[in-house]
């Protein structure tokens, strides 16, 4: 197989493949969630649900507050820069959005790749501390499984094949571009069963945390 | 001029003084040196070498042998609007046969070419355009003869084997998806040669009288992992288009008429394949230096690289997808519907299963002796 050929099957057959297991996934998870229900709250509401599920989800997002950053500063700054960094490679790339556009019908905006190229070297940096923190804490050692270095490695594995592909580093650029199309696949293959979900369920959890405090009238 | 460099060589039927008969003048011959030195990549102190080597070298003998292929490639390196010195050096080989060429035809033409093999055997160049079908001999012949046996037949004596075109190096459009021939590439074959592939549909002139003057000079250039000389194919599209720094900065033509076509902005998303094709296109260009594709205007198609005409549509961009995954996430979505109900069911199963079987707790059952 050369160059052009892995290329080719990365860009076909596999990627068919992954998008496939990728979209079953996702759907099987979301109403394996939502089917199961929550118990009806017979209360007399005393504030708006929904009002309440949306302001956690935005409040949540925002930076912690004082107390919760001095104690975890290091955490949430890192955190913070690699999902910046990432989101900012994934979404603001110009060929990553032809890719949304032929999926979704629509694209937008895109930045010079060389600020893309900033970012996504903090998020590497980023993700390379949040490693060393996880394997020297020992707190955190202790609570790591096999699947938290799993998703920690293919969620890096994209951004660093991204970054070589971009700087046409070591291979020729058809295997570059191959190996990080094909360390994209690797991402949805592993993202429906693993904790890489937290994408999509982080919302779903603050909202119903957010859902039940706003019915009750209090803050979440 | 022309008398130095009859001078020079007395040898008989070399490349320097058949230049001397055509007309070229020693400033034209060293321009042409110095062109050819500077593409190759050869250091400035190798360039006496090189004109001493090609003013000396023995007009090789070239035996061109054409199978499936559309002539666009012989097309490619005769109709030169001008006479070029770089066009007289294919000239000043001793091109023993080529159907498309020459002027005899039939059995004449078959043994002309059995001669020159018999005459120069070990020491010819073998030029092979166009695909090798394996699915049936009696796809493509010449004079009865199959492509297959022409080629293991002349290949045995040739010193080195150029495969011009993507269609003699990778197999080219005859090899498109589905193959109806089983048409396969000179080095599906052939393993015990070199073989110089020059791929392009068809391949830039200059690059393949480049590689002849770079095979009389220094012998076999130095070839990347697709067989094709470093020298002219080291670089992508990507890497020495003009239109590069649009690419950077994030300014694309949308479509083949736009603003951004009109000020001449990368053509990515016009499914342009520059980034990953390797050629000289953006730096020799074409029509004597006029232009190339992508400065008509139109992305790059990748003809120089193996399976371009199965990479996806022309017109897609190259980090798009080639599969139509509307219809892919519309069966994963049933399936996946399926599959969520089930589980969701299930789920709900197990949670009424666990309220039936719960059992009311007193605190007198947890006192020590009653909680067995």
């Amino acid at each position: 197989m050369n160059g052009a050929e892995f290329l080719l099957w990365t860009r076909g057959t596999a990627f068919d493949i992954a998008f496939a297991v990728f979209v079953f996934g996702l759907i099987l998870r979301f109403l394996e969630i939502f089917l199961l229900g929550r118990k009806p709250d017979l209360s007399a509401p005393r504030g708006s649900a929904m009002l309440g599920g949306v302001r956690t989800v935005f409040r949540r997002s925002l930076p912690a507050d004082g107390n919760s950053f001095r104690r975890s500063s290091f955490t949430i700054v890192a955190g913070y820069v690699f999902h910046f960094g990432l989101l900012v490679s994934l979404l603001l790339l110009a060929p990553h959005i032809e890719l949304f556009k032929s999926i979704l019908g629509f694209g937008w905006f895109a930045l010079p790749s060389p600020i893309v190229d900033f970012f996504t070297a903090m998020s590497l940096i980023a993700l390379i501390a949040v490693l060393l923190h996880r394997i020297t804490h020992p707190v955190l050692k202790f609570l790591s499984t096999p699947e938290d270095y799993l998703v920690w490695f293919v969620t890096f594995l994209p951004l660093l094949t991204g970054y070589m592909t971009f700087h046409h580093l070591f291979l020729p650029y058809p295997w570059l571009l191959g190996i990080h199309i094909l360390s994209v696949e690797l991402l949805l293959l592993l993202f429906p069963f693993t904790k890489l979900m937290h994408t999509f369920t982080l919302f779903i959890a603050r909202w119903y945390n957010g859902a039940i405090a706003g019915r009750k009238g209090v803050e979440s | 001029m022309t008398t130095r460099i009859k001078d020079l060589n007395t040898a008989p039927n070399n490349v320097g003084k058949y230049l001397s008969t055509q007309g070229i003048s020693r400033r034209g011959f060293l321009k042409f040196c110095t062109t050819m030195a500077s593409m190759m990549a050869v250091s400035p102190t190798l360039l006496p070498q090189l004109v001493e080597a090609l003013e000396n070298a023995p007009r090789p003998s070239v035996i061109w042998l054409s199978f499936q292929e559309c002539t666009g490639c012989t097309e490619s390196l005769t109709r030169a609007h001008s006479p070029t010195v770089e066009g007289l050096i294919f000239d000043a080989i001793s091109l023993d046969y080529h159907h498309t060429l020459q002027a005899a035809s039939g059995e004449a033409a078959e043994l002309a070419r059995e001669e020159a093999m018999k005459a120069h055997w070990g020491k010819y160049l073998l030029v092979v355009d166009g695909s090798i079908p394996l699915g049936n001999p009696g796809f493509s012949t010449i004079a009865g003869m199959s492509n297959l046996d022409m080629l293991l037949e002349a290949a045995k004596g040739a010193a080195a084997i150029i495969a011009a075109g993507t269609c003699a190096a990778y197999g080219g459009i005859p090899k498109a998806n589905p193959n109806p021939t089983g048409a396969v590439a000179v080095q599906d074959l052939i393993k015990d040669k070199p073989i110089i592939n020059v791929p392009g549909c068809p391949p830039i002139p200059v690059v393949i009288t480049g590689v002849l003057a770079h095979f009389l000079a220094f012998g076999l250039p130095e070839l990347d992992s697709l067989g094709r000389p470093k020298a002219f194919y080291g670089q992508s599209i990507h890497d020495r288009c003009y239109r590069r720094p649009f690419y950077e900065r994030g300014q694309f033509a949308e479509t083949f008429d736009d603003e951004g076509a009109k000020q001449g902005w990368c053509l990515f998303k016009l499914g342009c394949k520059g980034p990953s094709t390797y050629n000289a296109c953006a730096t020799t260009k074409w029509n004597q230096g006029t232009s190339f594709p992508i400065e008509s205007g139109h992305g790059c198609l990748g003809c120089s690289e193996p399976n371009f005409w199965d990479a996806g549509s022309f017109y897609k961009a190259l980090s798009v997808p080639t599969g139509d995954l509307g219809k892919i996430a519309g069966y994963a979505l049933a399936a996946g519907g399926i599959a969520g109900a089930a589980a969701g069911l299930l789920a709900q199963h197990k949670k009424g299963q666990a309220i039936k079987e719960h059992k009311i707790v007193t605190v007198n059952d947890l006192e020590k002796g009653n909680s067995a």
